[in-house]
């Protein structure tokens, strides 16, 4: 059973609709909801880090996240998902993150012709093998919006890379554990194949 | 590289699909939930979904359609139309909105751009913006409500209110052009550009692949809405891209 993370905020629906229409068992749950019987867990996201980070539960929240991470299974963060796996993020504020994946949550590069939010389809460049990329082409586009980007401390967790007037994080891994800044549940085909491939995962590399 | 976007305008009455000629009289065009399904199978970039049924303003109309959209549909989805509230805006999200249009309520509460952006994140927040042309003092005239009440502000002032409220995206639809299929107001897109440094979308008057070509050649528009163009006649987002691609305009590769 895959469990999605709800964190009282954004669209979890399509989340669920999309790991729903590849033919696997989901639930939308809260952290504290997480048992045994789930496999995966999809930390989805719109929202805003402040937002999330500082909800009256969240040491409740960090703790059940790493609980599940320590067991190995699969995590998919999506998104804002994404960039909560770091140790801060700057927006609203600035504050501390979930602490899965080092690095930090910045706003990115900004210029007349790079508008901000980064709003559309833009191509993954893949760095590394991940098991999520199984039967997917290098450069696909996929839909992005966001106007912050995730900087690795590690440069071996770059899996992918996308242009917006400069190079940022588009897919960050380490372990068990994969963040993917673009939605895959909103990318068409494409998307739903690499939602596929995280359901299939065993977290291992 | 970012790409160029395409997406196409589902106005809507009585959860009926329908198209108006200058914001005025219109065409029953279909059911929504069939024709979203074959944009997505049509590779559409996003889809945009505005109630303009002028007596119910209510958003019941767009939950019930959005929770069947959301099922068929895997890619963004933008909903307007009666929005005015914080708890409007989370009800339709919930229910698989990923982006809420908002036009009337912005000239009555400009906050609301800026409380739902901190719950949701800016790029939740499109603030659509309609314009008719003055003639007489030659600039333009903003409208809420469907076109009907004229508002007395600034075309350029209102832009910028709207970014330094938060919003992610701005849709500019020219009243005079909306349903004439005779080619987007340049002009009014290029001021919307110029004066802002969030994405645009150029809405009204798409009636040939050649007004889109037009539009995202001469303009630094981010996307482009259209509704006539795949509503009436053999046209589909596939057949507009193929055609664009020809002028170096970028899409997506999927």
């Amino acid at each position: 059973m895959i469990a999605i993370l709800d964190c009282e905020m954004g669209n979890l629906q399509s989340v669920f609709h999309g790991i729903d229409s590849m033919g696997y068992d989901c639930e939308i749950l809260k952290s504290n909801e997480l048992s045994d019987e789930n496999t995966h867990l999809v930390i989805p996201g719109v929202g805003n880090y402040h937002q999330v980070m500082s909800s009256e539960n969240i040491t409740d929240i960090k703790k059940s996240i790493h609980d599940f991470a320590n067991t190995g299974k699969p995590i998919l963060g999506i998104c804002l998902g994404m960039q909560l796996l770091s140790d801060w993020g700057e927006e609203g504020g600035g504050i501390d993150g979930l602490g899965l994946i080092g690095g930090n949550v910045d706003r990115m590069f900004e210029d007349r012709t790079t508008r901000l939010p980064h709003v559309g389809w833009n191509s993954v460049d893949f760095l590394n093998d991940h098991p999520l990329f199984s039967g997917l082409k290098n450069n696909l586009d996929f839909y992005f919006v966001h106007s912050y980007q995730f900087i690795p401390k590690n440069n071996n967790s770059i899996f992918a890379s996308t242009n917006h007037g400069q190079d940022f994080t588009s897919i960050v891994a380490e372990r068990n554990i994969i963040g993917v800044q673009f939605h895959p549940e909103k990318s068409q085909s494409n998307g739903l194949k690499m939602l596929e491939n995280f359901c299939a995962w065993d977290g291992k590399c | 590289m970012l790409k160029k976007r395409i997406i196409p305008i589902q106005l809507l009455i009585d959860n009926r699909l329908v198209k108006t000629i200058e914001f005025g009289k219109y065409r029953d065009v279909g059911n929504p939930v069939s024709s979203s399904k074959i944009y997505n199978d049509s590779d559409a970039d996003e889809l945009i979904f505005l109630n303009i049924n002028r007596e119910e303003r209510s958003i019941e109309p767009l939950l019930t359609l959005i929770k069947k959209v959301s099922e068929v549909c895997f890619m963004p989805l933008s909903l307007g139309g009666g929005v005015k509230t914080i708890d409007d805006a989370s009800r339709l999200i919930q229910n698989g909105a990923d982006k809420i249009v908002l036009n009337s309520a912005i000239y009555d509460d400009l906050n609301l751009i800026e409380k739902i952006a901190y719950k949701f994140g800016n790029q939740a927040v499109v603030a659509s913006v309609d314009a008719r042309m003055n003639q007489s003092e030659n600039k333009y005239d903003l409208y809420s409500n469907c076109g009907r009440d004229s508002q007395p502000v600034d075309l350029v002032d209102h832009l910028k209110l709207i970014e330094n409220q938060g919003a992610g995206e701005i849709i500019i639809t020219s009243i005079d052009k909306d349903g004439t299929m005779n080619g987007y107001d340049k002009e009014l897109i290029k001021i919307a550009v110029e004066n802002t440094a969030i994405p645009i979308i150029g809405a009204g008057g798409a009636g040939t692949f050649d007004h889109l070509k037009e539009a995202f050649l001469e303009t630094d528009v981010s996307a482009l809405a259209c509704g006539s163009l795949f509503n009436f006649g053999d046209n589909n987002p596939i057949r507009a891209k193929a055609f664009l691609t020809n002028y170096s305009i970028p899409f997506k590769v999927i």
